[in-house]
């Protein structure tokens, strides 16, 4: 097995909670070694309450070994932490599909502004800080009338 | 398969051994405060003011119930025994939580016409994430490696938390008539017993002496000034001194309120104890 091969498995496994992006667009993957076969995967969680780290150790194991891997190691890491703007490019874009803002990039002094994934507008505003998992929160677009979900923007300093 | 994240870590750790004893009771301290507080909050689903706080709140628990498992982890690492078994087998006595997080959330019973007092919650709430902020803070220049690096993954969640009992702690209490009235009643009550969240108990001496948190009245003072703002803003006075009305928890001195909790939580794990979760 190659390590381009482990990452395109990697992709095909999605957030349980997100079905739009993969744990790769994420940046939730930090590293990965390929050994005669036998693979380990090293992943950085978002939120350490999420409770869908076991169903991804699950189908990461699950999606490699179909891939070709003879043996399957998923760790979570505690350093370092995993930050919103490890999500790629494409992801941004995924997220949006799902009618999720993606995290502001830099979060000016304690308040944030999102744009609507769906019709692009400025003027939202934050309903709830938290929505239905710890990283999202929920806003209500005051153009198109949607109420949407945005990543919270989560960076190490602040 | 073996799935222990403990290896992983890059730094050196620069920790004596000897420090172990007083490492375990700091670890026991950090899981237990946060295990505990998010149990109480998670007897808060579908009883919040309202949905949008029923969601917030029920993230805020899930999440510090993360926390807390993360230090049972490390203990786990450290062979104190299996987090499982950790978080739900230990009897009262063995605990080391602050008193003010077991206490009940007010009046009543979860099943049976529950009578919480929310500005109790929101004060208890407010005051331990600020007086656990300080406290992150301190842990990630921990000696222990693990444990500085679990510190700086949590800090930056924890910033979460604050900003939502920030705004209700100003909300609440600047809101007239009744709602100030119970906060201001709250704070008394939970300044009474917060100088056992900020204690470092007996074994504080040893923690600080092997480089793992900084000294107890450093944290104090970092909290007090964390808090003060707040009450500048609302314009209360500040509810000095704390005490520790109804025990030290970090010396094992616990409520019937801590049996009550444990009883319930660990019905299930104490009914299979092989189950896998």
């Amino acid at each position: 097995m190659t390590n381009e091969e482990v990452w395109k498995a990697l992709e095909t496994v999605k957030d349980p909670e997100i079905h739009s992006i993969s744990i790769v667009d994420l940046g939730m993957v930090e590293q990965i070694d390929v050994r005669d076969g036998a693979v380990s995967v090293s992943l950085l969680p978002t939120f350490l309450g999420c409770p869908a780290l076991d169903i991804i150790r699950a189908r990461v194991e699950e999606a490699v070994k179909q891939a070709g891997a003879s043996a399957v190691t998923v760790e979570f890491l505690r350093h370092p932490p995993w930050t919103s703007d490890r999500i790629s490019e494409a992801g941004r874009e995924r997220l949006k599909q799902f009618g999720i803002a993606p995290p502001p990039r830099q979060m000016p002094s304690g308040a944030w502004q999102v744009a609507c994934p769906y019709c692009g507008a400025e003027r939202t505003v934050m309903e709830n800080l938290f929505g239905p998992t710890a990283c999202r929160s929920i806003f209500y677009c005051q153009q198109c009338k949607n109420p949407f979900e945005a990543m919270k923007p989560v960076l190490v300093s602040r | 398969m073996e799935r222990r994240d403990s290896a992983m870590s890059e730094k050196p750790i620069h920790f004596h051994p000897d420090g172990q004893e007083a490492l375990v009771e700091l670890l026991f301290q950090l899981a237990d405060d946060d295990f505990l507080l998010a149990y109480r909050g998670s007897e808060w689903l579908g009883l919040a003011p309202h949905i949008e706080e029923d969601i917030a709140f029920s993230s805020i628990s899930q999440d510090t119930m993360g926390h807390a498992a993360m230090y049972y982890q490390l203990l786990e690492d450290l062979g104190c025994g299996s987090a499982d078994e950790l978080a739900h087998a230990r009897p009262a006595s063995a605990r080391r939580n602050a008193v003010l997080l077991e206490r009940v959330n007010g009046p009543g019973h979860y099943l049976r016409e529950p009578r919480y007092d929310w500005a109790f919650t929101v004060v208890r709430h407010y005051f331990y994430t600020q007086a656990k902020r300080v406290r992150l803070e301190s842990l990630t220049k921990s000696s222990y490696a693990p444990l500085a690096e679990v510190a700086a993954k949590i800090q930056v969640e924890l910033h979460y938390h604050l900003l939502h009992w920030h705004t209700w702690f100003v909300q609440l209490t600047n809101a007239h008539l009744e709602a100030r009235t119970r906060m201001t009643k709250a704070i008394q009550d939970v300044a009474a017993d917060f100088a056992g969240v900020l204690t470092l108990g007996a074994k504080g001496a040893d923690m600080v002496r092997w480089g793992l948190i900084d000294d107890e009245k450093v944290l104090t003072e970092r909290t007090i000034a964390a808090l003060a703002p707040a009450f500048a803003e609302v314009g209360l006075d500040w509810p000095m001194p704390f005490g520790m009305k109804h025990g030290n928890g970090r010396n094992g001195e616990h409520t019937p309120d801590l049996d009550e909790a444990l009883a319930t939580l660990s019905e299930v794990y104490r009914a299979v104890p092989h189950a896998i979760w």
